[in-house]
């Protein structure tokens, strides 16, 4: 029981610490100040531009590995949810020897296109994209295993092909998944730090996402700092409260 | 409109080989108990298990794994109704008999879909979502939504065992005359003896895979093939060899039945013409044997006493004759059954 309370006060210690250090009275000017709206903006766009990548990208990938039997699909699992695990710095450094200038994919663009991914509003998406698609492929993943095959038999039997099918009968069945694997992913976009500072960098209005900008801001303007913190802090909360037993289950 | 079909399945050590030809216009049961492979059967005609074989239906072939060939389900045109309905949760009754219309890409789809629920007086059910439904209803609506796409072969998979008992016998009555006004061909796959001779024409007995025996009800329970069958009949089935006018059954016994016949034979004994007795009983039955009551169950007005001998019998007599003879599981009793009380027929 002890043990458990000190467990429980590890995890509520800081974050009393985060709300009663707040500067409540300076909250509005924070929040409404230049730098801050700028990097929530950024944060905003960049997290809802991942999560929409990551639902084109991750459904279809979600919707072959469930199809998947063996050895292919114990490797592509493990490729997908690589991610998750990836300590997010070592994330961007490998997108930056991919992306980069001097990369694998990016030396060809840069010489062929002049195109120059690393350090722009592209890199910090990629990096988002990269560290919380997992999320949601695992989510979509899991819906698919336990939706009842019969459903998509029965379509065929009525004459559905493959389009319908899909259409009309998986992919409403498979919105509760899609929903929380998309909250899941969009939470952890947000979040997002190590592999955007890496990849993007740390240019306002650009690449300077809420955690970048709270870790910058550290330094010079702690009470910035705080008042992002507890920005992050609350929209966490709120998608627990959203999901509630839903946010595990999905996993 | 014909169905012929040579299906084998060879799955997990499970090995199902079946021939089935069926006329349109006419229902066939295919009935057996749990795991004799009905519903692969079921699945296999449907193009939802690759199978080894030819399938054709009216002329055109479905499958003939010799040439490759292999219609997909969705143009196969077969209709399947599942157990328990499997109509889409997330569309209405409505959109789901529409379904399958519109896959069809019919343009008046919906108008076509509320018509099949006007006439089967689910008019009033169109814009509930599948849950509202009770059981009987959503076992009807998945009915309509097949029924609608007017398949040319219609798969039944038990579809009456899901539904309590109370409500089947009405959805039975109306599967049954949806069954008759429907022109193509009718498959039912069921374990219930009582839905297969209900709704089917002709009976197809599936054990292990094969077809042990087929025919009308009448005829399938007239001379049992199986035990699943003669437990359905409620009748005792022996096999052994026949010796001109005793048969030689496993375990070695020996009945007399007058013309046996030679080679190896089933004999079927109602068991009403099992006598039961305390002691041995003189004259003239020539089947007399020995034996301990296992076990006494109550059948309507009659009682059923399994007697373990060397022949083992189901006997049928009245409650009296129970307390007369004081009748409980251990009891020892003679057992006697008159020879031309045994039908004989080859196996």
């Amino acid at each position: 029981m002890a043990l458990a309370g000190l467990g429980l006060l590890f995890f509520l210690l800081p974050l009393a610490g985060l709300i009663v250090r707040a500067p409540w009275n300076q909250a509005v000017g924070a929040i409404t100040s230049p730098e801050t709206a700028t990097a929530l903006e950024l944060s905003l766009f960049c997290s809802l531009a991942a999560t929409a990548i990551a639902l084109v990208l991750g459904i279809p990938l979600a919707l072959v590995l469930s199809r998947t039997t063996g050895n292919l699909r114990r490797l592509m699992r493990a490729l997908t949810t690589l991610p998750m695990v990836l300590p997010p710095v070592v994330g961007g450094v490998a997108l930056l020897l991919a992306f980069g200038r001097r990369g694998l994919v990016g030396s060809f663009l840069y010489q062929a296109f002049g195109i120059q991914i690393p350090f722009t509003t592209a890199a910090a998406v990629m990096a988002e994209t990269f560290v919380a698609m997992p999320f949601l492929v695992i989510a979509v993943e899991g819906g698919l295993r336990s939706l009842d095959p019969r459903y998509e038999e029965a379509a065929r039997a009525l004459g559905a092909r493959g389009w319908m099918v899909f259409a009309r009968v998986t992919l409403p069945l498979l919105r509760p998944a899609i929903f929380s694997g998309a909250v899941l992913c969009w939470a952890r976009a947000l979040g997002e730090f190590g592999a955007t500072i890496t990849f993007a960098g740390n240019f306002p209005g650009r690449t300077q996402t809420i955690p970048v900008a709270v870790y910058v801001a550290l330094e010079t303007r702690p009470d910035s700092a705080i008042i992002l913190s507890l920005i992050l802090l609350a929209v966490s909360l709120a998608i627990l409260v959203g999901m509630r037993d839903r946010w595990l289950g999905a996993l | 409109m014909t169905l012929k079909a040579r299906v084998k399945v060879i799955r997990d050590g499970f090995a199902l080989d079946v021939q089935l030809d069926i006329d349109q216009g006419e229902t066939v049961a295919v009935l057996g108990p749990n795991g004799a492979g009905k519903t692969t059967l079921l699945r296999a005609l449907a193009g939802l298990l690759p199978v080894e074989g030819r399938v054709e239906l009216a002329g055109e072939v479905l499958e003939d794994s010799a040439l490759h060939l292999r219609v997909p389900t969705e143009e196969r045109h077969v209709g399947l109704v599942f157990q328990d309905h499997v109509l889409f949760p997330h569309l209405s009754v409505l959109d789901n008999v529409a379904f399958g219309l519109q896959a069809q890409h019919r343009p008046d789809a919906r108008r076509i879909a509320s018509r099949w629920l006007e006439r089967a007086g689910l008019g009033d059910k169109a814009s509930s979502m599948p849950r509202e439904l009770s059981g009987g209803q959503a076992q009807r609506v998945a009915l309509l939504r097949t029924l609608a796409t007017e398949p040319r072969l219609l798969l039944l998979d038990e579809p009456l065992s899901a539904l309590d008992v109370t409500i089947r016998a009405e959805v039975r009555r109306e599967l049954s005359s949806q069954l008759s006004s429907f022109g193509g061909v009718r498959l039912l796959v069921t374990h219930d003896p009582l839905e297969a001779i209900a709704l089917a024409d002709r009976l197809v007995v599936l054990e292990n895979g094969c077809v042990v025996q087929s025919g009308t009800p009448e005829e399938v329970t007239a001379r049992p093939r199986s035990r699943f069958v003669a437990d359905l009949a409620g009748v005792n089935l022996l096999r052994g060899k026949a010796h001109g006018d005793h048969i030689e059954i496993a375990g070695g016994a020996s009945v007399a039945a007058p013309d046996a016949g030679q080679g190896d034979v089933f004999a079927v004994i109602h068991p009403r013409a099992v006598a039961l007795y305390l002691a041995r009983p003189e004259g003239t039955p020539r089947n007399v044997w020995q034996g301990v009551t296992e076990g006494i169950d109550l059948h309507g007005e009659r009682v059923r006493v399994r007697v373990k001998s060397a022949v083992p019998l189901v006997a049928e007599v009245t409650p009296a004759a129970v307390r007369e003879l004081r009748l409980h599981a251990g009891a020892s009793v003679w057992v006697a059954v008159k020879a031309t009380e045994i039908s004989v027929y080859p196996a």
